[in-house]
């Protein structure tokens, strides 16, 4: 072991107050493991959004369905990096899918990921994209005319009866990938519900939170992806979209706000043996990132903001920089709460009598500067896919005059 | 019936996947890849081939009767060696090469016999400070059969922390013996005989009870006071006026 | 498709698929799972065999029998095992430990880990006098029959043998680290040099070969002693017969196989 390493664990051991077990005092589950569930939290969350047009109709919000898709995409292709820089031994990993332990959730990582990456959310985005793809390809030079030529796989009908097809396609997919969504970040949750061992993370609920709190950040972030791209390109913003996504953000974010207090309220209750750590939990480590960040700044103030902005007619101008704003403290209220699920329920020890601390490396394979680094890749990567595949149907930019 | 465009499209990418996913995990993988038997029997295999550090005690005794023998007449019987003298399994492979450690330290004895207040009472121990300071314990004590150099008189040897707390109670200047009966057997094998508890509460009377000429002992009456049982079940009488 | 094409196509599959199950079975039968032969240890624990002389794992069962009043705190089994098991030496990394309890008058319970030593010395500034209890607990993996740890495993790496005992396959964990969470009782622990979860092994491979594991082997009251719950005479059934047993977090279910008596109702 390197001596910096076993440094950072002599310095944590002064820190321990109580009674912690010897080998409690290496938290294992590191700031990538907080990067992920927020990452697949943001793909299902953008899904839901998209599907939202194409199963439930809502044709308000049709303006940001490409790009719900194609966010999803580029958060799940970055979703499988942290969990790879964080193994142990990564160059194994194949191994989940040739032995699967089948009563392990963390084994279906590899088949549910396999499933959605191409089952649904890459046969999706073909069918959406088929046409433009084939129009394209007829339209531009000869270099980007093969990549649309492939990405298109060489299809060529766009006769009404193939676009319909595409759209009975597309819409058998979405209520195909609703469900898949679920279990791309239920399953996570699962992980870590099912854990009987630590009290701060066995409950029943926990799959459920964690699907609702994925779902409020899936939405916010594209509201905010929006509002940057439509500011970028200098196009006028689809008020009557954008309203009607931040309804559906309201009503998400109230239904998690109550799972998390029903969860809270409960445990409180119930008054279990674990009660006293965990309050000890909340109020010695967890006070800036729980009480603060993800409550007050990521659910209270957002929330707050929302109801004015529904209640009180505003102006345009206004209600955009509201919205704006309560993205930007959605997401940082649910990554706080990634964390305070992840890194919390180490911080206390198994033996119910002690609270240890996490000491987060700034370089290295698993410290901030790489969790950075994973958080900004799927900008960059949207960035280069809108480059490709317009955001807009070609034939709606006519009609919008841009 | 005409299959549209992209389903022909789909269907041979998802035939070429699928092939290729069967191929490699039918035909590519090799068992020993996949099979859980294989692997756990390779496991064990692997967890088998370890080396031993510790020969164990029977091991010793092959070549070392005397001692043996000699350790399990005494009260070091349930010792192992290599508890004091280390991992020898190298030293069983190779007697005259490889030398096991054996402690001649004053540091040593202690891990097990220096005075700790969360030790078993009737467990011997000393206070490495004050006890024949300098002088090596093996000086005194052979290890493989350690007396001490007289049957303990006081009982402090063995019970030193009961001793410790008396010391600094209200019964600090009585003996031991005056409520315990300790049979002479119980310094030589303590777990085969114990000394008595006082089995009578007028046994307590002749200091605390009214009639009492004790001067310094608080006094009750006998009749009244918690009549049914014996007063040690509720004082305790190595600190009877413990702290709140 | 017609009947000629149906037929050409049966031709083909047959051998074909012969050809891929002897392809498998040849690439299989390559590794064979080697049966370890130990012999029977002089005088100690005898490894029951098979008629051919190799250990039969599934005639034996392992437990481990702890009793709290003899034990010591002397820590000969913590440095016994760390030497037998190549553990690291740090404080961080243990196979088994050792716990102090300290219970007072007013109720309140000290723990602290002996094996641990804080540069801040916790001064446990303990009044004598007000200490009502205090004992040591020594604690390791429990080999739980039902084990959460197992079931986690996304690779199964981890396994329980047939003879009780619980194993980490280092060759194929991966190091997610999931079973070092699901553990209640935190005996494993990420080893920094294989950078795969480790933990009590029971000395399994001295336990094959008739001997005891190392903690068992050097505590110098014998206040762990180790047994097979299938023989008909061992010091684990009589442990079962004279005390009476507890277990760590038994609402947990997790069926452990190390076994206290004299457990104080404080020990978590």
């Amino acid at each position: 072991m390197n001596a910096e390493r076993l440094q950072a664990l002599y310095e944590l051991l002064e820190q321990v107050t109580g009674y912690i077990y010897p080998n409690e005092i290496e938290i294992h589950w590191s700031i990538l493991i907080v990067v992920y569930p927020y990452v697949t939290g943001l793909v299902a969350g953008a899904f839901i959004l998209a599907s939202l047009v194409k199963v439930f109709k809502v044709k308000e919000v049709e303006p940001t369905y490409r790009l719900s898709l194609l966010t999803a995409l580029a958060f799940l292709l970055v979703a499988p990096l942290p969990l790879l820089l964080h193994l142990g031994q990564p160059l194994r990993s194949y191994e989940i899918f040739l032995t699967p332990n089948l009563t392990s959730a963390m084994a279906m990582f590899g088949f549910v990921y396999a499933w959605y990456l191409m089952a649904v959310l890459l046969l999706e985005l073909w069918f959406e994209y088929r046409r433009d793809l084939v129009v394209l390809a007829g339209k531009t030079d000869s270099r980007m005319r093969w990549i649309y030529r492939t990405l298109s796989l060489f299809s060529t009908d766009i006769s009404e009866a193939a676009l319909a097809f595409d759209r009975k396609a597309i819409r058998a997919i979405t209520i195909v990938g609703i469900p898949s969504a679920f279990l791309l970040h239920g399953y996570v949750g699962f992980i870590f519900g099912s854990v009987k061992a630590n009290p701060w993370w066995s409950s029943v609920l926990m799959p459920i939170v964690f699907l609702m709190s994925a779902i409020v950040s899936g939405i916010a972030l594209v509201v905010f992806l929006y509002m940057v791209l439509t500011a970028v390109r200098n196009q006028p913003i689809d008020m009557r979209c954008l309203d009607t996504i931040v309804s559906y953000l309201f009503y998400a974010v109230i239904v998690d706000f109550s799972l998390e207090a029903l969860d809270f309220i409960h445990r409180l209750y119930q008054s279990e043996e674990s009660v006293k750590i965990l309050g000890s939990l909340i109020t010695n480590k967890l006070f800036m990132s729980l009480l603060v960040l993800q409550i007050l700044l990521g659910m209270f103030i957002p929330l707050g903001i929302l109801v004015v902005a529904r209640a009180w007619k505003f102006n345009e101008d206004m209600r955009k920089l509201l919205y704006f704003t309560s993205a930007i403290l959605i997401q940082v209220g649910i990554f706080s709460t990634r964390w305070n699920v992840v890194i919390g329920g180490q911080l206390f020890s198994k033996s119910l009598r002690g609270l240890m601390g996490y000491k987060m490396e700034i370089m290295g394979i698993e410290g901030l500067l790489a969790a950075l680094v994973l958080l900004a890749l799927p900008f960059l990567i949207l960035a280069i896919m809108i480059r490709v595949l317009p955001t807009e149907r070609l034939g709606d930019q006519v009609t919008r005059g841009a | 019936m005409r299959i549209p465009e992209q389903i022909q499209r789909l269907a041979v990418i998802t035939a070429v996947i699928i092939v290729s996913v069967l191929i490699a995990r039918f035909l590519l993988i090799p068992r020993s890849l996949i099979s859980d038997e294989l692997h756990r029997a390779s496991t064990i295999q692997r967890e088998n081939a370890k080396p031993i550090k510790f020969a164990g005690s029977t091991t010793c005794q092959d070549c070392h009767e005397d001692k043996s023998t000699q350790i399990r007449k005494g009260y070091h019987k349930n010792l192992s060696c290599e508890g004091c003298h280390g991992p020898a399994a190298q030293h069983a492979e190779n007697p005259m090469g490889v030398k096991p450690f054996a402690p001649r330290d004053r540091k040593f004895c202690p891990l097990c016999h220096g005075y700790d207040a969360s030790r078993p009472t009737g467990f011997p121990q000393i206070n490495p400070t004050v006890h024949n300071p300098v002088k090596p314990c093996i000086t005194c004590h052979n290890p493989h059969d350690p007396v001490p150099l007289q049957v303990p008189q006081s009982c402090s040897a063995c019970h030193a922390q009961i001793q410790r707390t008396t010391a600094v109670s209200s019964h600090a200047l009585l003996r031991c013996t005056t409520c315990h009966n300790v049979p002479a057997q119980h310094k030589t094998a303590p777990r085969s005989v114990m000394p008595s508890k006082p089995s009578t509460r007028e046994f307590c009377g002749t200091c605390h009870g009214k009639e009492s000429t004790q001067k310094d002992a608080p006094k009750i009456d006998l009749t009244n006071h918690g009549n049914a049982y014996l007063c040690w079940q509720c004082h305790y009488p190595h600190l009877p006026e413990g702290r709140g | 498709m017609n009947k000629r094409e149906f037929l050409k196509g049966l031709i083909l599959f047959f051998p074909a698929g012969g050809l891929a199950t002897i392809l498998t079975k040849r690439v299989g039968a390559g590794e064979t799972g080697g049966k370890e032969k130990g012999p029977e240890a002089p005088g100690g624990k005898e490894a029951k065999t098979r008629p051919n002389g190799a250990y039969d794992p599934e005639r034996h069962y392992y437990g481990m029998g702890i009793e709290i009043d003899k034990c010591i705190g002397c820590s000969r089994c913590v440095e016994a095992c760390k030497a037998e098991n190549n553990v690291p030496p740090e404080p961080f990394f243990f196979r088994t430990w050792v716990e102090r309890y300290v219970i007072t008058r007013n109720r309140e319970v000290t723990v602290e880990g002996i094996n641990v030593k804080s540069k801040t010395a916790r001064e446990t500034t303990q009044d004598d006098r007000e200490v009502l209890r205090s004992f040591f607990v020594p604690k390791l993996c429990n080999q739980c029959a039902n084990p959460p740890c197992v079931q986690v495993c996304p690779v199964g790496a981890t396994f329980s043998t047939k003879d009780g005992v619980i194993l980490v396959d280092a060759k194929r964990c991966i190091g997610c680290r999931y079973c070092i969470q699901a553990c209640p009782y935190a005996a494993r622990y990420l080893h920094p040099e294989t950078k795969t979860a480790d933990k009590c092994t029971f000395c399994y491979h001295r336990v094959v070969k008739g001997l005891l594991p190392a903690c068992v082997e050097v505590c110098p009251t014998q206040a762990r002693i180790f047994g097979d719950l299938r023989s008909k005479a061992s010091r684990l059934v009589r442990f079962h017969r004279m005390n009476k047993v507890h277990v760590l977090k038994p609402s947990l279910n997790t069926d452990p196989k190390v076994y206290y008596a004299q457990l104080d109702g404080e020990v978590r």
